[in-house]
């Protein structure tokens, strides 16, 4: 059997807004991926946990918050320390464009701006594991 | 032993747990080593089927059995089945966000797994999982099923207590007397019990039960209502898991079931197996198939041209 990509989709920190995470899931199941949707409101323990127990090849996590740059370092380093080496991690939301650079240097994969399309997104995170 | 990660994952490291599933998952060279060691070690697990249509209520209701499962000391393994695509093959698997949160204790391991083409309620992905789950020491082994019809019965023939989950408002107590999954449930639950109609179909339900003449290994069914989102009646839902188990212990059924399942996972990788030679024959035989739209062969000729040619694949 082929090996189908698991990923996790998560809303990471404290922010209502889930339409665009939801869109990001169904377009990836669309894509064919195993989507492993865990909503709102998490904490990056939660989302490494879930990450850890499905054996996600990716991560994916909204953030419309403003508090990427406190959130995603802490997701990063725990990512780390519970091992998930291979784990690809991706960012979407109202991220201003000079902060990129910054999560990537954090260790962030690739990051969607508001925008982006979702063949993009879908591809990029095929891309990313090859 | 031989292998480093199953040694990690007996000694209970989430991530080994979580790398030695996904092997036995798709069943590589490598899964087949783990399964093999790890089958030996199995058939002590109290295997608990959460079955019901879609938005009955069975992942949160599943979120709270892992609290009070956790409170009581056992360790919990949770396996969530959600479909597959039949277009994309893909998956949105969503019944986790009702338990996020609720894995924390580390005595709790829940994994999702897509149908992929399966259907009827648990495929062969899913019932080597549980053996998995079962050898690697997890106690209690909670499997929701994907939302179920009326005639998605192949849960009962693999885990020894299986609850129907019902939720009001889904029709009168003609819907309750109907052949199929209202037939087979060991326990039925009247989830969100704080409904206007939930009494209505618990008379509808206890009704429909109490006429069961041969019920699953001589148990008299029995109903719970609960209201999952808060948590309301599922002390007394654990407490009939329990009652049950125990029941089939003194009955001396407990072993019985693992050989059925054992035997129904066997049934259905055969069954995989055969199934991609036939659909892999049937994909290249383009030239029988323009025969028949010119009617140069017949129906039963193609049929046993397949046939054979599956044959000579296998």
């Amino acid at each position: 059997m082929e090996r189908k990509i698991k990923v996790i989709v998560a809303k990471l920190g404290l922010d209502g807004h889930d339409r665009g995470a939801k869109v990001i899931a169904r377009a990836l199941k669309d894509a064919g991926m195993e989507v492993v949707y865990t909503g709102l409101r998490q904490t990056p323990e939660q989302v490494v946990k879930a990450a850890v127990q499905e054996d996600a090849d990716v991560i994916g996590v909204s953030i419309l918050s403003g508090a990427h740059l406190e959130l995603v370092p802490m997701l990063v380093n725990l990512m780390k320390e519970k091992g998930l080496n291979d784990v690809v991690l991706v960012v979407g939301g109202v991220i201003p464009p000079q902060d990129v650079p910054k999560l990537k240097e954090m260790g962030v994969d690739e990051v969607f701006l508001p925008g982006s399309s979702l063949k993009s997104c879908g591809g990029e995170d095929q891309g990313a594991r090859q | 032993m031989r292998h480093d990660l199953l040694e990690k994952a007996l000694n209970g490291e989430e991530l080994a747990i979580s790398k030695v599933l996904t092997q036995i998952e798709y069943l590589t060279p490598l899964g087949i080593e783990y399964l093999k060691e790890l089958l030996p070690r199995a058939g002590n697990a109290h295997t608990i089927g959460i079955t019901g249509s879609p938005g009955a209520g069975k992942s949160t209701l599943i979120g709270s059995l892992i609290e009070e499962y956790s409170r009581r000391g056992h360790r919990i393994g949770v396996l969530l089945i959600d479909p597959s695509s039949p277009i994309s093959k893909g998956s949105f698997m969503g019944n986790r966000i009702r338990m996020v949160g609720k894995e924390r204790s580390g005595d709790i391991f829940i994994r999702s797994l897509a149908t992929r083409g399966h259907l009827g309620g648990l495929s062969a992905d899913a019932m080597l999982l549980i053996e998995a789950l079962d050898g690697l020491g997890f106690d209690k082994i909670i499997i929701e099923t994907v939302g179920a019809g009326q005639t998605d019965t192949e849960v009962m023939d693999v885990v020894h207590t299986l609850a129907v989950v019902t939720v009001p408002g889904t029709g009168d107590e003609i819907q309750a007397l109907k052949a199929g999954i209202m037939e087979i449930g060991d326990i039925y639950v009247v989830n969100k019990a704080d409904k206007p109609e939930a009494e209505m179909l618990y008379e509808a339900v206890k009704f429909a039960i109490e006429g069961i003449v041969s019920p699953r290994f001589g148990w008299q069914p029995r109903i719970v209502k609960t209201v999952a989102t808060k948590g309301l009646g599922v002390k007394e839902l654990v407490d009939l898991f329990d009652e049950h188990m125990k029941y089939l212990v003194s009955k001396g059924l407990f072993a019985d079931i693992v050989r059925k399942r054992r035997r129904k996972a066997v049934e259905l990788t055969v069954r995989r197996k055969l199934s991609e030679v036939v659909s892999s024959v049937v994909q290249r035989a383009d030239k029988l198939f323009e025969q028949l739209e010119k009617n140069e062969v017949t129906i039963d000729q193609v049929i046993n041209a397949i046939y054979d040619e599956v044959k000579l694949n296998l």
